[in-house]
């Protein structure tokens, strides 16, 4: 009786073990992408557009943090800023230089919504994204 | 061995469930699955700051993605640093290796830099926080940091590494845009002055 009980414990545990290792397998394959690149998918998918892509990198180098949060109003939050494409043809986030006179216009549609089909919205390589292991948005302040 | 195959089968089962696809890189160039790859989380150096068609969140069957500014053409000649993107951000305004403008419309205008040092004694060994105000007023305004995510006011802010982990505080920026957070001495720069016996407090006094 002991020993069938001894040997199911060791057969769940290896089962556990197999499981692990594949777990492992599967999370190595991770993406190479910018630190700091900002995919937001709050509506791309539904609206089957790519998910846009916003490089920060791309745009510090031109850019001062200050200009687009505090001054456009941009949260400090990747997808918590309700942004959609009548607020930006509006002139309103993005749309405040991508007018055709600070930065290219709003109908280079595939140069923003450049993401792979489902990818979450994400800071990508952020910390919060690699301790819960999930490419979700971060926890709000 | 019936159980073995059932447990496999059902964690198995609990990992496709919780696991959303990561997008994956393409094996060509990111050095995967490399037998000398030491470390699947560190990134060699041939792997750093792969052109946007091969860093895994790209769809490089877009057409617009090959539009795009390489990351390595932008990063050419900037000071380099040994996380994030690589590029010592702080250095390279300083030097003026780029000149980002501090208003949407006016190159000419200029940052309204504040010169205060502040120091927080922490608990533990780590050595004390300097908090370096010209450094992030170059890039920032007063009003993104006061009054929402710190009091401006000296012993009202509660700041724990948990928090900042978790996207609070200074980790608002710092692990997002900012140095990753692993950076640990970039931030606990000053060692703890005084006699081993004397506390915090006086120490900073001096």
């Amino acid at each position: 009786m002991e020993r069938k009980t001894n040997g199911s414990r060791r057969a769940i545990l290896s089962g556990f073990l197999v499981t692990g290792m594949a777990f492992l397998s599967v999370t190595a394959d991770v993406a190479w992408a910018e630190y700091g690149d900002v995919v937001i998918n709050n509506q791309s998918d539904q609206a089957g557009m790519r998910p846009p892509i916003f490089p920060h990198w791309f745009h510090r180098i031109r850019f001062r943090c200050k200009v687009c949060h505090a001054d456009l109003g941009f949260k400090f939050q990747a997808g918590g800023n309700k942004i959609n494409m009548l607020k930006i043809i509006d002139g309103e986030f993005c749309g405040a230089c991508h007018n055709g006179e600070v930065a290219w216009t709003v109908d280079n549609c595939d140069v923003c919504h450049s993401g792979k089909p489902g990818t979450p919205t994400q800071v990508h390589g952020s910390t919060v994204q690699q301790l819960l292991g999930t490419q979700k948005p971060s926890p709000k302040q | 061995m019936k159980r073995l195959f059932a447990t496999t089968l059902l964690g198995a089962a609990l990992l496709v469930s919780s696991w959303t696809p990561l997008p994956t890189a393409d094996a060509e160039g990111t050095g995967q699955g490399s037998a000398l790859q030491f470390n699947r989380l560190m990134r060699s150096k041939e792997d750093r700051n792969p052109p946007q068609a091969r860093d895994g969140i790209h769809d490089p069957a877009n057409e617009g993605t090959n539009l795009l500014q390489t990351p390595q053409e932008a990063f050419a000649g900037l000071p380099q640093s040994p996380a994030g993107n690589y590029v010592n951000w702080v250095e390279a305004l300083a030097k003026g290796a780029i000149t980002p403008r501090y208003d949407r419309l006016n190159p000419n205008e200029e940052a309204v830099v504040f010169d205060l040092d502040i120091v927080r004694e922490v608990k533990g060994t780590m050595p004390d926080v300097v908090y370096p105000h010209d450094r992030h007023t170059m890039w920032l305004d007063c009003s993104n940091c006061h009054p929402d995510i710190f009091v401006p006011e000296k012993g009202k802010n509660q700041i724990s590494m948990a928090q900042i982990l978790m996207g609070q505080k200074c980790g608002v920026c710092h692990g997002k845009v900012a140095f990753p957070v692993a950076e640990c001495r970039r931030c606990h720069s000053k060692k703890k002055g005084g006699d081993p016996g004397t506390p915090p407090e006086a120490a900073a006094k001096k």
